[in-house]
């Protein structure tokens, strides 16, 4: 076990956790935010850099400080270490530069993009990036590329972070899409004018931080934020598959299907396409209930919701004001 | 109890002698009707004469279009999200090939709604758009219709003419300065 302090916060976490893992641990608003790390998958991490943090001591044994800001994702703890991000200034600062960074070559057509309301881009760089742009040179631009009847590529809208990629290797049996190019004119493709449409290659568009990877039978239908988030299962015959999704109504039709996302935007239960892609009627489904939004989002905009009450304090209320905070957590869509 | 110092005394009293030979009352009454034939009038002679209105006035809503006389509007869905009345709706659409006179973006509003029943004119909308496509003009309002349908005003209605002049003179203009800023503005949004 290793105990650090965290913003002046101590915890003690097993050894090789990350320090990001550890700040999850206590939680709320000083987790460092992250556009590349997802817990997930294996391998993801290190390569947005939303996530740096001041290590103001090494160690209880070295208690130098680190040199520069180091990626709190795949950066793991050490007893005795201070680690600082909310409360140090030049995190902060430096935060804003990655915004400035990643959003260099971002398109920000919003009012198109289809992930508008639950991006973690557009949250990111509201919370910790600066109002205005000083770029003025041309941004990229790629030649459009169909990737199948399921899924939309938008490459100008993707940050490099890799998250489709190794989903697409660990999830699915064969990846047909990778980076292609290096530096400035790398992209997300496939090798050579290929679909993808494996079974479970659909949990790219969750994994999808941006509007890059998109869901295309969803594609342009309505703004998230219109519509309604409803929990529900089916029984999959998948084994791999956890029949767990949210289905987004409009009205009474199934808009899309995702499956569940954690409080950092992580799916923790993956779902097959035929799940996704192919059971859009209310009959396909047994349905839980409204998933509850963060009232941060914009996606709880003009949708009503009982408040929260304990029932132990209140007696006889009504079955829907009780919330089970602990299996249906406030669905927060990106940080 | 005397709350005030304004409340008058009154007592009954037998009329004067002027008072009651009634013709300097009547005289009096005829003077004030006659002072009115010549003071200025309250009212105007409404549709011709129109009353003198705030340039920034919030009438009713129109859907702009650019130079090139595309349509603006992208169908995002904030003026509807801002709209506190809820009073707007849309659906929108994909744009085809050879549609790029048309919409300006890869996405536009198929149909666009605004109940002008529901609307309460606030503006919100307009500061809401991202696009600079919805605009609450200075010289129009909703006319009075007698069916409530007719005041669901669709895109036949909203979205302005294609012909420059046909379009409405009066709204917001904007200072050089201004329109600089705007043009620097909408050109990063659209890289």
């Amino acid at each position: 076990m290793a105990k650090i302090t965290f913003d002046g916060i101590e915890i003690e976490v097993p050894d090789g956790t990350t320090i990001l893992n550890a700040a999850r641990k206590i939680g709320g608003n000083i987790v460092p935010p992250a556009m590349c790390y997802y817990t997930p998958i294996k391998g993801t991490g290190g390569k947005c850099r939303a996530c740096l943090v001041k290590v103001a001591a090494g160690s209880a044994k070295d208690p130098r400080p680190m040199p520069k800001l180091v990626p709190s994702c795949i950066t793991t703890v050490q007893d005795g270490m201070v680690v600082e991000n909310t409360t140090n200034q030049s995190v902060l600062d430096v935060r804003k530069g990655i915004v400035e960074m990643l959003l260099i070559n971002h398109p920000l057509d919003c009012p198109v993009c289809d992930q508008a309301g639950e991006c973690d881009l557009q949250n990111f760089a509201f919370e910790h990036g600066v109002a205005t742009t000083r770029y003025e040179e041309e941004r990229r631009t790629f030649e459009k590329i169909d990737i199948g009847p399921y899924i939309q590529l938008h490459m100008t809208r993707c940050i490099l972070c890799y998250r489709c990629v190794y989903t697409a290797d660990q999830l699915t049996e064969r990846r047909v899409h990778g980076v292609l190019g290096r530096g400035d004119a790398a992209e997300i493709g496939t090798y050579i004018d290929n679909i993808i449409d494996q079974d479970f290659s659909g949990n790219v568009i969750d994994v999808c931080p941006v509007g890059a990877l998109t869901d295309k039978t969803w594609r342009f239908k309505s703004r998230v934020w219109f519509t309604k988030p409803v929990n529900a299962h089916r029984d999959c015959g998948n084994p791999k598959c956890s029949g767990n999704v949210v289905l987004w109504y409009k009205g009474k039709d199934v808009l899309r299907v995702t499956a569940r996302k954690d409080e950092y935007g992580e799916v923790k239960e993956w779902i097959c396409n035929e799940c996704r892609f192919e059971k859009k009627e209310t009959a396909d489904w047994t349905l839980e209930g409204p998933a509850h939004i963060d009232s941060s989002s914009v996606i709880s905009a003009n949708h009503y919701e009982l408040p929260v009450v304990n029932p132990q304090v209140i007696a006889d209320l009504p079955e829907s004001s009780v919330r089970d905070l602990e299996n249906n957590p406030p669905l927060k869509l990106g940080r | 109890m005397k709350l005030t110092n304004r409340s008058k005394h009154m007592a009954k009293k037998p009329m004067t002698l002027a008072e009651r030979a009634y013709l300097p009352a009547i005289l009096t009454g005829m003077g004030i009707t006659l002072k009115h034939f010549f003071s200025k009038k309250a009212t105007i002679r409404y549709p011709e004469e129109l009353r003198p209105m705030s340039p920034t006035f919030r009438g009713l809503h129109v859907l702009k279009r650019d130079e090139q006389g595309k349509e603006r509007c992208t169908a995002c869905g904030l003026c509807a999200v801002a709209c506190p009345a809820e009073a707007i709706t849309m659906v929108a659409g994909e744009r085809k090939k050879g549609e790029q006179n048309l919409y300006r973006e890869e996405k536009y509003a198929v149909s666009y709604e605004i109940n002008m029943l529901r609307c309460i004119f606030c503006g919100l909308c307009e500061e809401a758009c991202p696009k600079a496509a919805i605009y609450l003009q200075a010289d129009k309002m909703a006319p009075p219709r007698f069916e409530r349908d007719e005041f669901i005003y669709g895109k036949d209605r909203l979205v302005e003419p294609v012909d420059p002049n046909a379009r409405s003179k009066r709204g917001i203009q904007l200072t050089a300065e201004q329109a600089e800023a705007l043009a620097r503005r909408m050109a990063g949004m659209d890289a």
